[in-house]
């Protein structure tokens, strides 16, 4: 199973981070150090794979952001290498092309978009079309509530309260 | 795209971009964060959207690495909003804020599960998807059965059951008790006939936990596996979206050939036809190809398929297939393809027969070992080292050698562990073994362990016929300019055993090997200095006749360090220098170590605890076990005479300052009437490191406890401080896992302070907390789970002494992943004894289980209370408790010599007060306390140590209370307390006959009884 997942900025900075075991924040804090530490500094054609603490964490360089993951020693590496690369290809649809601003400034898509792809760290869908209209839907919810909370009636009923 | 815009969450994300350096993006972030608090503490006035903005800031803050410790309150009730939008960021930033062990999700479990049985779909999508991700046991309790119903229910969309499926493998990772087998069974086949692959695929994920943990209920599932198998890899059945870069979902390919390995065999000829037919189609059919992810998707199911094909144990031409598929892979440019060819290649050897096959590719794998990847490197040197036999050893050791001098340090260690541990296994002839480790040594001494060395001298000291190979060898490396420390040790050690038998050669004069071994001593450390005198006092032994000039030389050495500061030192030089005035006596003493009893390799033994039970490590452990070595074989003869190795230990202790030569040679006839009798001591031969490390030192160790329990009377019965700790060494070596930090120094800490770490090994850490009151105490057990899995059949017992009334509360007997359990322990003391009590306490951990015995430190001196009195109150109350029993006086040798003030230190450590200026004798220390039992209620007790400025080592001691017990329980608790020295080199338990006899104390002769100032 994917233990955690974590989106890192080649200076380091955290983009994203989740965690499917249960890891206390100073433990998520060491977690983080030491990857960075470790993933940051490893030059272009090597591997994408890094041993770590007994578990096995898989990255990939995307322009300036590393997304990893760590699994199991024993789970299959490569399939987890295209599982990163299933969750950019998802994020790039969505956003049109995603840098790594995107993602800053909207991270919380960013989780949305990741909750319907993995859940307990295994993946849950592998169609793309399918994620994108999941997405799509919530987030006209999102808009039809919005809609309906600054509707004229609305207004005046949270005046008058 | 529609993002809903923040405005705040975006000013604030833009202005800690724009901090200039982390101190500024602290107070921004600090300023944030007091802004949020002020905003929740008025909560009334915070409309939906303010909350939803500051929950989410909360996660940015969190994820950037701050605490965020309020709040969370507010962002759990969100869940329960009644808007879409709201919900949404509750649970969503639930699961990423907290996770499964925090309190606040309970209060939440009754609106997720409302959400989940009720008929919004997409409250039902939010509240599995929380659940999944960090849902834990009280969820799994609670939620599972409507999990389940979901999953099955055929008004569910695929959107729903597929959340549903994953939510239940969370919860039954967290509970597999959640899922009922008999009924389960069947429903998990037919979920199997699914045609949403989005449902199918978290199916087989469900699928795969399920059968790893109970393969036969679910035998009507495999059939199903292998024909959605076919489904994907042969007919391509597909719809055109779940086809990723052209290959039919790999990721359901994957799982589905996951669960396959987990059932033994596969019986029906049918399937197991088609499954063949299958996995050859895919071994035969995945060409490398230029668009990196479709080569990574069909080579992840190419590596799998590789695993079920070596699982299903097929037909030799398949295996030698896939052993040159993966001899092409180790070849390839591809780094990640290589990579996991050499892994494969290691997980390969556990088919027997392929092992010849894969030894022709020992010249890549080697290559392989300079690839600029550490992470490729890592896994050459793994099947490097679990390829090695005694066909290749040589080779592949003299590689691993040659590597040690160009490999990075973050390799050093391991590499050079492998390396001793090949040596040892497989070595062809022992001189050879000797040659490995003393260049290991040479090229990388910083990262060869003690136990290496240790070992080397094991073997050199059982087979006669390497000891002058090996010593003529430590002789060579020490003509080497710069010479690591630990070589200065290593061949100190054999010159001084074995030297002797290299005196005709030339450079090899008694006086020769002397002189370059003293040559080094100015490089060394405290450490090495003991190691050397030995061996000096060897050499002078060995000098026969004796050579006055190189005896002068050496004597002046002795001479000089008999007031040098280390201690251990210091008590070598002094005892060397009389021994060494003994004459032929001093032959006898000094005589060679005697053969050691056989163990299993501390190395091995290490190697194996850090091992994690993955597939390929049980490979090695297998072959470990089928080949038996022939260095093992060789040195499998036990010693001639069958000689009990405890016994002749005891002899080389011998070395201390006894006044009394009757003592010792009485002792010497116990061994040798061991030695002819050959009794089998009673103790086996202990194989815990300890000891290992032990064995060879204890030629030099005169520890002060050996000698100070000669000399201190005590009671008989009474266990001793060396007997109390020898409990935990001696239950050590059933177990495979090694503690980590050393048990008894961890439990004296302990008897001093309230809180702290008992025991730790590779899994589990046991902490403690104690308050005490009075005669009452409570501790805290605090067991924590270090692993990614559960620790199983967790059992703790205690075993009080009559003393103590103990409770303990109840221990689950799971403690689930990365969590601690809190165990509270009810002490109550009911009379004055310094009996220990016993925590009894097991674990399984895989297939390991583990039993350990600890001491708790609830020991005399917790029941007391520091009290200070005035000259008017401390008199009355001596002179009024007169003589024994009541009163005791007793004169302590051997105790450990500490300035004054550092002995009333330690006693204050221990509860007991000292009130200066008391005493007009400024040599003299008297203290009081008071002692809580049940029977004594609060009694007064009072001491009186009267030290001797000229030998710190001895001393008098006076204690008195109103009851005559105490007076003796808390006198022998002070006297072990002086004279114990809590480490954990604890001595061989001694022969009953060694302990001296109840010797009164020498009245009128000793220094002792001449101190003046008696009150």
């Amino acid at each position: 199973m994917i233990h955690f997942v974590l989106l890192i900025s080649r200076q380091g900075k955290v983009r994203l981070t989740k965690w499917y075991s249960p890891y206390s924040q100073k433990e998520r804090t060491k977690v983080i150090r030491e990857i960075s530490g470790l993933m940051l500094h490893r030059g272009p054609k090597l591997c994408n794979f890094l041993e770590w603490g007994g578990l096995k964490v898989v990255y990939k360089r995307y322009a300036s952001l590393y997304f990893c993951m760590c699994i199991d020693p024993d789970d299959n590496e490569l399939e987890t290498l295209e599982v990163i690369h299933h969750f950019v290809e998802i994020l790039d649809r969505y956003f049109g092309s995603v840098c790594e601003l995107d993602l800053i400034f909207n991270f919380h898509k960013a989780y949305y978009i990741l909750d319907e792809l993995v859940i307990a760290g295994e993946i849950q869908e592998s169609s793309k079309k399918t994620v994108a209209q999941l997405i799509s839907a919530q987030d006209s919810l999102v808009e039809a509530a919005k809609e309906e909370a600054s509707s004229i009636s609305n207004i005046i009923a949270q005046a008058t309260k | 795209m529609a993002l809903s815009g923040m405005r705040g969450l975006s000013v604030f994300i833009s202005d800690i971009r724009n901090c200039q350096n982390k101190e500024q993006e602290r107070l921004r972030v600090d300023k944030e964060l007091g802004n949020i608090r002020t905003r929740f503490k008025n909560e009334k006035g915070l409309t939906p959207y303010e909350k939803k903005k500051y929950v989410w800031k909360m996660l940015y803050i969190h994820m950037l690495g701050y605490d965020v410790d309020f709040g969370h309150m507010e962002t759990v009730s969100l869940i329960s909003a009644p808007k879409y939008p709201e919900k949404q960021v509750g649970y969503i930033v639930t699961a990423c804020l907290l996770n499964e062990n925090h309190d606040f999700l309970r209060i939440a479990i009754n609106t997720v599960r409302n959400d989940i049985i009720g008929r919004n779909e997409t409250f039902q999508c939010l509240a599995l998807t929380m659940v999944g991700n960090i849902g834990g046991r009280e969820f799994a309790e609670s939620l599972a059965p409507d999990v389940q119903k979901l999953l099955i229910s055929s008004s569910c969309r695929p959107l729903v059951r597929k959340k549903a499926a994953l939510c239940l493998l969370r919860l039954y990772r967290k509970n597999p008790d959640v899922v009922n087998v008999d009924g389960w069974a069947d429903r998990m086949a037919q979920l199997l006939d699914e045609r949403d692959l989005g449902v199918l695929t978290s199916s087989m994920s469900l699928l795969v936990a399920l059968v790893s943990n109970n393969h036969e209920a679910y035998w009507s599932c495999l059939p199903k596996c292998v024909k959605t198998l076919e489904r994907l890899a042969r007919n391509q059945d597909i719809p055109q979206e779940y086809t990723y870069y052209g290959i039919p979902s790999p990721w359901l390919q994957v799982k589905t050939m996951r669960a396959l390995q987990y059932f033994p065999t596969i019986e029906d000829p049918n399937t197991r036809r088609s499954l063949f037919e299958v996995l050859q189609r895919i071994l035969m059919g995945t060409d490398v190809v230029k668009n990196v992810n479709k080569n990574n998707a069909s080579h992840a199911v190419l590596f799998e398929a590789l695993s079920l094909v070596m699982h299903l144990d097929a037909e030799k031409e398949m295996m030698s297939q896939c052993v040159a598929l993966l001899g092409k892979f180790i070849a390839v440019r591809e780094p990640n393809i290589r990579y996991l060819g050499l892994e494969n290649m290691t997980r390969m050897l556990m088919v027997t027969d392929v092992q010849d096959i894969i030894k022709r590719h020992q010249a890549q794998i080697i290559t392989s070992l300079k690839d600029p990847d550490i992470s490729i490197r890592r896994r050459a040197l793994d099947l490097c080292y679990g390829m090695c036999d005694v066909s290749n050893a040589k080779d592949i050791v003299e590689e691993l050698l040659q590597y040690l001098s160009t490999s990075d340090f973050a390799m050093r260690e391991e590499l050079s562990l492998k390396a001793a541990i090949l040596a040892e296994k497989f070595a062809p002839d022992l001189s050879w073994y000797v040659d490995v480790i003393l260049q290991l040594i040479d090229k990388a001494g910083d990262f060869v362990s003690d136990d290496i060395w240790f070992r080397v001298v094991q073997f050199v000291t059982n087979n006669e016929d390497l000891q002058p190979y090996a010593a003529a060898k430590a002789r060579e490396y020490l003509d080497k300019p710069a010479i690591h420390e630990t070589m200065v040790k290593v061949s100190a050690y054999l010159l001084g055993e074995y030297s002797h038998f290299l005196a005709r050669r030339p450079g090899c004069s008694p006086k020769e090997i002397f002189s370059i071994i003293h040559e080094k001593l100015p490089t060394v450390s405290m450490s090495t200095v003991p190691i050397l005198l030995s061996t000096y006092a060897k050499i002078l032994m060995h000098t026969q006749p004796p050579e006055p000039d190189l005896q002068n030389q050496i004597w002046a050495i002795f001479h000089k360090y008999e007031s040098c500061i280390d201690v251990e030192i210091q008590q070598r030089a002094v005892e060397y220098f009389a021994l060494s005035a003994k004459g032929a006596a001093l032959a006898d003493i000094l005589a060679e170590m005697p053969k050691f009893p056989e163990r299993q390799s501390a190395l091995i033994k290490k190697a194996e605890d850090i091992e994690t039970d993955t597939a390929e490590q049980s490979a090695i452990k297998l072959r470990a076990q089928q080949q038996m070595s022939n260095a093992l074989v060789v040195t499998d003869q036990r010693p001639a005479n069958g000689s009990p190795a405890v016994g002749q230990l005891s002899l080389v202790k011998l070395p201390s300052m006894s006044s009394n030569p009757d003592n010792y040679s009485a002792d010497e006839g116990v061994t040798q009437e061991n030695g002819i009798l050959s009794t089998v001591d009673p103790q086996p031969p202990s194989a815990d490191l300890l000891s290992d490390l032990l064995g060879p030192l204890a030629i030099e160790g005169p520890p002060g406890a050996v000698q100070s329990e000669q000399n201190v009377p005590g009671a008989d019965g009474v266990p001793s401080a060396a007997d109390a700790a020898a409990i935990v060494p001696i239950e050590e070596q059933k177990n495979t896992v090694q503690p980590i930090g050393n048990i008894a120094e961890r439990f004296h800490a302990l008897c001093l302070k309230d809180s702290g770490v008992l025991y730790e090994d590779p899994n589990i850490q046991i902490g403690i907390k104690a308050e005490w009151r009075a005669h009452q105490g409570r501790l805290v057990l605090f067991l924590g789970n270090k692993n990614t899995s559960p620790l199983v059949s967790v059992q703790a017992l205690i075993l009080p002494p009559s003393h103590l009334k103990m409770e303990l509360s109840l221990v689950p007997e799971t403690i689930p992943p990365r969590a601690q359990v809190q165990c509270p322990l009810e002490v109550v003391n009911l009379h004055p004894s310094r009996d220990v009590a016993v925590l009894d306490f097991s674990y399984k951990f895989g297939s390991h289980a583990v039993n350990i015995k600890l001491r708790l430190p609830a020991v005399l001196n917790k029941f007391l209370q520091p009290l200070t009195l005035t000259t008017n109150e401390f008199f009355p109350q001596w002179r009024s408790l007169s003589g024994p029993p009541l009163k005791l006086q007793e004169v302590v040798r051997g105790v450990k010599p500490l300035p004054l003030m550092e002995m009333a230190n330690l006693l204050s450590s221990l509860r007991v007060m000292v009130s200066s200026g008391l005493d007009p004798n400024p040599n003299n220390l008297v203290a009081s306390t008071t002692f809580y039992s049940e029977s004594t209620r609060a009694m007064l007790c009072l001491v009186r140590i009267e030290t001797d400025p000229a030998d710190r080592t001895q001393l008098r001691m006076t204690v008195a209370s109103g009851d005559p017990t105490l007076t003796f329980e808390l006198m022998e608790y002070i006297k072990e307390q002086l004279v114990d020295i809590p480490t954990g080199s604890a001595p061989p338990p001694m022969a009953p006959a060694v302990a001296s006899p109840m010797a009164p104390v020498a009245p009128l002769n000793d220094p002792g009884a001449i101190l003046a100032g008696l009150l």
